[in-house]
């Protein structure tokens, strides 16, 4: 057998779930049957929530990688609402809610905690959606990352407050619509050079362990939250989870957004280690980012009437800027 | 209990708040006809059972192919795979490579010495079957299969009809038809060679039969009136072909002119080359496009230093000199002759023009219909004469193999049921697993195997194989280049997915179920299923 064949040994299957063809031990948590669903059903998340399932698949990762002896620390959040209407709840595992802003810091509480208490086996893992994290609790993050707390924090990101009606966080993109950033006047939308990407400030404060993910790429995913959890210290890993209600986008449509998010180069998938860059996801097949705004009502001001806006090429050459900045492209062979 | 402002359940699990109530389009789990099985004369499921070699379950499948083909090893080698042509993986790289797996598992049978089960009762009933070419020993394994007593009647001193007096060697080897031959026999069908016969309806009181089935072959050589002058040597093909099994192989000179242009005059014009003409020449009135022939087996003899000559017809023939004449396409792309001619020299003069049945046993038989020289049967490959079958060359068709193949398990499956009493009913076709149901995202690029072919120089100098075979290692390679077009191979995918967990796992082999409990109807699951095997319908709201 060649090399070639070795490599795409299971050419049905490489990418997806689960594999017949591979031992069981060497296939992802969300193929198992006896994952610990610690998100189960019931829950009132919206059709198709990239949410529910980014949380479901992170932290059954999670829970594998801690020997099922792990917290999850929320911040207020969709994932917190739809999760946990009083009295019910859809976690099969010890959770807490406080506030919006201070998940971090309660977190770092629960670990040092189980530090005083004897139970260093114990993980924590905190989560919020990219308000709680990437506005709101800012502050307590910074903390918790210049301390080096123990703590995995888990950020959501569907680029905006979708619990309250769809208003625009720090980590919302350009041009697209929200309850804030109505399609009216002559900048429709979310204007540019604002926002935050808090991965690359998550490096700067060179802790242990930084990653980007997404719900379109599973095996991606596990690995960087087992890689986490195999260390101790600050860690953060941002996923980039589409919301069909907030994006205007069908239901069927999340992992598909979030796939073509990756292939546009738009959400860039890397990991980081104690402040330097350490690997990248290479885009598989590079689409032009019309592909992924046409999907999606929030951008749907960017077509009207058939013409498309100059500032869809304004969002390309972000696209194209995280291509070159990350290395997104696989070098073509022969070029220079 | 009475709740309090607001609340509606109980303390406790979301697991009570039945979410499946949102739900307008519900997910159902379906299989779909894959392009490959639909395009199989022989009624293969292909996909079946290379989804068993993909797991290196290589016996699993070879069981599984022959449950519709009893002559893998054959097949592997001479089929046109019109299932490749079909194959849904052409839209991504190139099509799996099915009759390759198909020739390695044939092979891998006879290396390991795998036999047909017996069948598990006997009906009693006997069959009478004419003719031991691909349709008749396919008729005779599925009946036999079914537990009918089945005879097997060659004219000819052996097995294998067209496939071994008509396909060269260097195509199909000898000892693979032996081989696949002596299995169907070892299930206990009485073959009898040098039988010709020449009364069908004498030979069913005589036996006597329930049921015959007659696939007699094609194997009277079309002339075309040539004035002929001087010692011309002029030959058939079949003729040619079939004096290659014999001892003495025929002399055909050193620049050789075959006349016609389907895969039969390819064959010639190879052999030629074989036997040591320095010219085969192909000479054929159309163009090469209308060539009926196959394109890589013209491809092939190019390489093999054929040549060809296109619109050309052959006026004459005085001694070694042919008179040629050009000929032109009209409008319409029929040849049409143009007044200009040349001449050509050659030693001998090969017809192949096609063949014609030999249909004496159908003499005086009532109710049977010929119809441009081929019998006439029903969709239940039934002549008009009850309880006598006909399929093969001598049934309307096209004339390969694997319609031969085709037609004699569909016709084995009607007699079986004429022999019951209980007509048989062909099971309803899925509906056709196109290339835009499948989400091709999750299938990794892997370009086919390719398999290794005898260098052109040295195919000339004997009957060796022309085409090689996979090995273990590149066989299993491809198959599991298959895509499973509409039908689950259980990727987990769906059970991944799910934002609600309302796809239950029900274990290797089991496949999966919605929980329509929790199921919101989201659509995820459809969309991201690699094969296509979930459909959305719309709920009775």
């Amino acid at each position: 057998m060649n090399e070639m064949q070795k490599l795409k040994f299971y050419q049905k299957g490489t990418l997806t779930v689960g594999n017949r063809l591979v031992d069981e031990a060497s296939r992802n948590v969300q193929a198992s049957l006896d994952r610990s669903n610690s998100l189960t059903c019931g829950h009132r998340a919206c059709q198709g929530c990239g949410e529910a399932l980014g949380a479901r698949y992170a932290i059954d990762a999670a829970m594998r990688a801690s020997n099922r002896n792990l917290i999850a620390v929320n911040a207020t959040g969709c994932l917190e609402v739809f999760t946990t209407p009083y009295p019910e709840t859809s976690w099969q595992m010890p959770w807490m809610h406080s506030l919006f802003g201070n998940a971090a810091a309660v977190a770092t509480g629960v670990a040092a905690a189980m530090r005083v208490t004897g139970k260093p086996a114990t993980r924590v893992v905190a989560q919020g959606g990219d308000g709680g994290t990437t506005d709101i609790g800012f502050g307590c993050l910074s903390g918790m990352f210049e301390r080096n707390d123990d703590v995995l924090y888990i950020c959501y990101d569907n680029e905006g407050y979708m619990n309250t009606g769809v208003q625009r966080s720090s980590a919302t993109p350009p041009t697209a619509r929200t309850a804030t950033t109505p399609p009216l006047g002559k900048e429709t939308g979310n204007v540019f050079g604002t926002g935050k990407f808090v991965p690359k400030i998550a490096v700067a404060h060179e802790i242990p362990y930084v990653a980007t993910a997404s719900v379109a790429d599973l095996h991606d995913l596990e690995a960087k939250i087992t890689k986490a959890m195999s260390m101790h210290g600050a860690r953060y890993i941002q996923i980039n989870v589409p919301c069909p209600l907030g994006w205007g986008a069908a239901s069927h449509d999340t992992i598909r957004l979030a796939r073509l998010a990756i292939e546009t180069g738009l959400f860039p998938i890397f990991e980081a280690e104690h402040g330097r860059i350490t690997h990248v996801r290479k885009i598989r097949s590079q689409v032009p980012v019309v592909e992924y705004l046409k999907l999606q009502r929030r951008f749907a001001h960017l077509f009207k009437g058939g013409v498309e806006d100059p500032r869809v090429a304004r969002m390309q050459a972000i696209a194209d800027r995280h291509i070159a900045e990350y290395g997104l492209l696989e070098p073509v062979a022969g070029a220079a | 209990m009475k709740h309090p402002y607001a609340i509606t359940l109980d303390v406790g699990t979301s697991r009570k708040n039945l979410t499946g109530s949102w739900r307008t389009l519900r997910p159902e789990y379906v299989d779909r006809l894959p392009p490959c099985n639909n395009a199989c004369p022989a009624g293969e499921d292909i996909q079946g059972w290379l989804s068993h070699a993909e797991s290196g379950g290589y016996e699993a499948a070879w069981r599984a192919l022959t449950a519709n083909n009893p002559l893998p090893a054959i097949m592997g080698r001479v089929c046109y795979h019109p299932c490749e042509n079909a194959c849904n993986r052409a839209s991504i790289d190139e099509t799996v490579g099915i009759n390759s797996v198909e020739r390695f598992l044939g092979d891998l049978a006879i290396e390991k010495g795998w036999q047909f089960a017996l069948p598990a009762t006997e009906s009693g009933k006997k069959v009478l079957v004419v003719g031991a070419g691909p349709a008749g020993l396919s008729a005779a394994y599925h009946l036999r299969r079914l537990g009918h007593w089945v005879t097997l009647r060659e004219a000819g001193p052996l097995a294998g009809g067209m496939m071994r007096f008509g396909i060269p060697k260097y195509r199909l080897p000898r000892n693979i038809i032996d081989a696949e031959v002596a299995r169907i026999t070892a299930m206990g069908v009485a073959l009898e060679l040098n039988s010709k016969v020449g009364d069908i309806e004498k030979a069913m009181v005589d036996g006597p039969f329930d049921a015959a089935f007659l696939a007699v072959g094609a194997h009277i050589a079309k002339r075309a009136y040539i004035p002929a002058a001087g010692a011309a040597k002029v030959l058939d093909a079949v003729q040619l072909l079939r004096s290659m099994e014999g001892e003495a192989p025929p002399l055909l000179g050193r620049k050789v002119v075959v006349y016609g242009g389907g895969n039969t005059a390819i064959d010639v014009a190879r052999t030629a080359r074989r036997l040591g003409a320095q010219e085969a020449i192909i000479v054929y009135r159309r163009t090469r496009e209308k060539m009926p022939a196959h394109d890589f087996e013209v491809e092939e003899a190019l390489e093999e230093g054929v040549s060809m000559k296109w619109l050309s017809t052959i006026k004459n023939i005085d001694g070694g000199t042919m008179q040629i004449e050009k000929m032109a396409l009209d409008e319409k792309g029929f040849p049409q002759p143009t007044g200009e001619f040349e001449t050509l020299e050659a030693d001998s003069l090969v017809l192949a023009l096609g063949q014609d049945v030999d249909l004496s046993l159908l003499n005086n038989v009532p109710g049977i219909v010929i119809e441009n020289g081929v019998v006439k049967v029903g969709p239940d490959m039934m002549t008009g004469r009850a309880g006598v079958f006909a399929g093969g060359d001598m049934a309307p068709s096209e004339r390969t193999v694997t319609v031969a193949v085709g037609h004699g398990k569909k016709a084995a499956r009607f007699i079986d049921g004429y022999l019951r009493g209980q007509p048989y009913v062909p099971a309803p076709r899925h509906g056709l697993a196109s290339f835009d149901r499948l989400n091709s995202w999750y299938y990794e690029d892997a370009p086919a195997t390719v398999r290794p072919m005898l260098e052109a120089a040295r195919r000339v100098q004997s009957f060796a194989e022309v085409q090689g075979g996979l090995d273990e290692t590149n066989a299993l390679y491809e198959a599991r280049r298959c895509l499973s077009c509409g039908n689950c191979f259980e990727c987990d995918n769906c059970y991944g997915v799910c934002p609600d967990n309302a796809v239950i796992k029900l274990g290797a082999g089991n496949r999966f179920r919605i929980d329509y409990d929790y199921c919101k109807g989201c659509g995820l699951c459809a969309a991201e299923c690699p094969c296509g095997a979930i459909e959305m319908v719309a709920e009775a709201i």
